[in-house]
């Protein structure tokens, strides 16, 4: 591998880490403020790749897509933790096996309406071009998808570090019962952050559909990767899951250039090893595990 | 996350001994009943049953909900199947590398994923269950990965003149082990060891104050399901004859979830009774629709909103309250 390998992989592995992030800050942050772990939280991204690729086939608009795609899964998400989680307020290992019925159905519904043949969602043409990077070509969508990412990552901080809501998510996530002794209405920001995660997830699917396309068990392979980063990240912060997600983007990606078919088993090595020294996760709440 | 299964738990019971004897006999002479398509299905409940009961030794005893049981059931599953295809005949032998590399497995997983509890274990258990599937569908030369699977196994030999190729014989087999099973996973629940692992499920500081080793004791429980899951897995291969990575998937490990859930965790009658259920209502679902994962997924859902407890666990605490009201 010579130097210029090893910077578009290095890009590779960035634009990868950030689409994931997209998934596992979601995640992350679901867990923190419900203690739930949404397993059909790699259904809300595969849906939302299915979905955008159906808008972009009706209106042909890529940037309406995304925001289509977004927006459903945002609503269908709302819908699931309003009639559904929230019923089960307080027993959170019910709820996560609620949430594991929904990622049943959502296959199945997947598999119901767009049928079992692998498709690839078109790129936006005005980023369908490439660069050339030290006499490689590397394509202009990559950088898009890093821009976005970055752009998500800073939007999502400045709103939970600078906003009044975000505070209180911040402060639901460290102490629940102290946020509803101050008169708050926590469930109205349960069902805020689920829907946030739907939302950023199916966007996820969306950018990601043009490189890992839309297919049946997408799903769950997502999801496994989410689980990864927020397994090495920490869970409940954003600082974990953003940086568990380039870590994992990372070794996934240079694992597929060391190791082609088995790339997979490097992040279970990885995860393996921070389970061993810091079960808790590189820069996770010491208590959440 | 302290768990509401656990509290939910109803206490073991003893049946009178007339029904164990009753149910007994149903199971020997149902197949004399039955139609061929029936006695398949029968197996296939005791198998899944079987599956099922040791998945409650985490999820009801240990209060541990694993997410990748499937893993155990499928690489013995695996395991057999590669030594047949290459020869390898006797299933009282096979039992043991079929079993063996399970363990070993859980032994290994157990190290990590046994660090953790409540939510990480949940994710852990996914994911490394996950890894399994991945590497047997990539893993080509050794699984066939998706497309082929592993076909062509046949049925066991077990070293006596009789043809397990009868659908009778093959019947009776699965169910001496399964009763085996039962009996033997009885024991266990029932002794010393069982009580301490219900104590490490109810209130695991407490075990730890009285000087138990808790990480040891479920260690232990986690390793003890995973040789059940592989002895299911073994009969599975030989029932079905054919494996597929999909035997190690998600969806799988749901499978059985369910059948837990919905017979009723903690009582270990309640599986085999959540897998009947299943697999009778999944065959006259899939001869209608093809959309068997959804209404899987409703079951789920209807389930942990309107009946935690489980058939079982339900009639359990009817005749308890029953019992209650006659004292």
């Amino acid at each position: 591998m010579d130097s210029a390998q090893i910077i578009i992989q290095a890009l590779n592995g960035l634009s990868y880490g950030l689409l994931l992030f997209l998934l596992a800050t979601g995640l992350s942050l679901i867990f923190g403020l419900m203690g739930v772990i949404n397993l059909a939280h790699g259904s809300f991204y595969m849906l939302g790749a299915y979905v955008g690729l159906a808008i972009i086939n009706l209106t042909g608009n890529f940037v309406l897509a995304l925001l289509g795609a977004a927006l459903i899964l945002a609503f269908v998400g709302i819908l699931v933790e309003r009639f559904f989680i929230q019923r089960l307020y307080k027993r959170e290992l019910d709820q996560v096996l609620l949430t594991f019925g929904f990622a049943y159905i959502f296959m199945d519904v997947a598999k119901w309406i767009w049928g079992g043949t692998p498709r690839s969602l078109p790129k936006p043409p005005f980023l369908n071009s490439s660069l050339n990077i030290l006499g490689e070509a590397f394509p202009v969508y990559r950088i898009a998808m890093i821009i976005i990412g970055l752009f998500v990552a800073l939007a999502l901080w400045l709103f939970l570090e600078r906003t009044r809501v975000g505070a209180v998510i911040r402060a639901g996530v460290d102490d629940q019962e102290m946020v509803k002794a101050m008169g708050i209405n926590i469930k109205i920001f349960f069902t805020g952050i689920f829907a946030l995660g739907a939302f950023l997830a199916a966007f996820g699917g969306v950018i990601g559909g043009p490189i890992m396309g839309a297919y049946l068990g997408l799903d769950f392979n997502i999801l496994v990767l989410a689980l990864a980063v927020v397994v090495v990240g920490g869970l409940g912060t954003l600082k974990g899951a953003f940086w568990g997600s380039i870590l994992i983007g990372f070794i996934e990606t240079f694992g597929k250039v060391f190791f082609i078919n088995f790339a997979i088993v490097t992040i279970y090595i990885a995860m393996a090893l921070i389970l061993i020294f810091k079960p808790a996760g590189l820069l996770g709440k010491e208590e959440s595990y | 996350m302290i768990s509401i299964l656990n509290k939910l738990i109803p206490a073991e019971t003893n049946l009178p001994w007339l029904a164990k004897v009753t149910m007994l006999l149903i199971l020997v002479l149902l197949p004399f009943i039955l139609s061929s398509y029936g006695l398949s299905l029968l197996t296939k409940v005791l198998i899944f049953g079987l599956f099922a009961m040791s998945l409650d030794i985490l999820v009801g005893f240990t209060g541990l909900v694993s997410f990748n049981h499937a893993s155990f059931f499928g690489v013995a599953a695996y395991t057999v199947g590669i030594l047949v295809n290459r020869g390898f005949e006797n299933f009282w032998l096979l039992l043991i590398p079929g079993i063996a590399i399970a363990l070993l497995l859980a032994g290994l997983l157990g190290l990590l994923i046994l660090r953790s509890s409540g939510a990480y274990f949940l994710m852990i258990t996914l994911a490394f269950g996950q890894m399994l599937f991945a590497l047997a569908w990539k893993w080509r030369s050794l699984t066939g990965g998706d497309d082929d699977g592993l076909p062509g196994i046949g049925r066991p030999e077990i070293g006596l003149p009789i043809s397990m190729w009868n659908e009778q014989n093959f019947y009776f087999l699965v169910l001496i082990l399964f009763i085996g099973s039962f009996l033997l996973i009885k024991k266990v629940i029932k002794s010393p060891f069982g009580k301490s692992i219900v104590g490490t499920r109810e209130n695991e500081l407490r075990m730890q104050s009285l000087g138990y080793n808790t990480w040891l004791i479920k260690y232990i429980s986690y390793i003890i399901a995973a040789g059940f899951a592989a002895l299911a897995g073994i009969l599975y291969t030989y029932f079905n004859g054919f494996i597929s990575p999909q035997e190690l998937d998600w969806s799988m490990s749901g499978y059985i979830l369910l059948m837990v859930i919905i017979g009723g965790a903690g009582t270990l009658v309640g599986p085999v009774v959540g897998a009947a259920v299943i697999i009778i209502l999944q065959n006259l679902i899939s001869t209608y629709t093809e959309l068997w994962p959804l209404f899987m997924g409703l079951i789920f859902i209807l389930c942990v909103l309107f009946a935690r407890d489980g058939i079982v666990g339900s009639l359990l605490k009817l005749y308890q309250k029953k019992v209650g009201e006659m004292k």
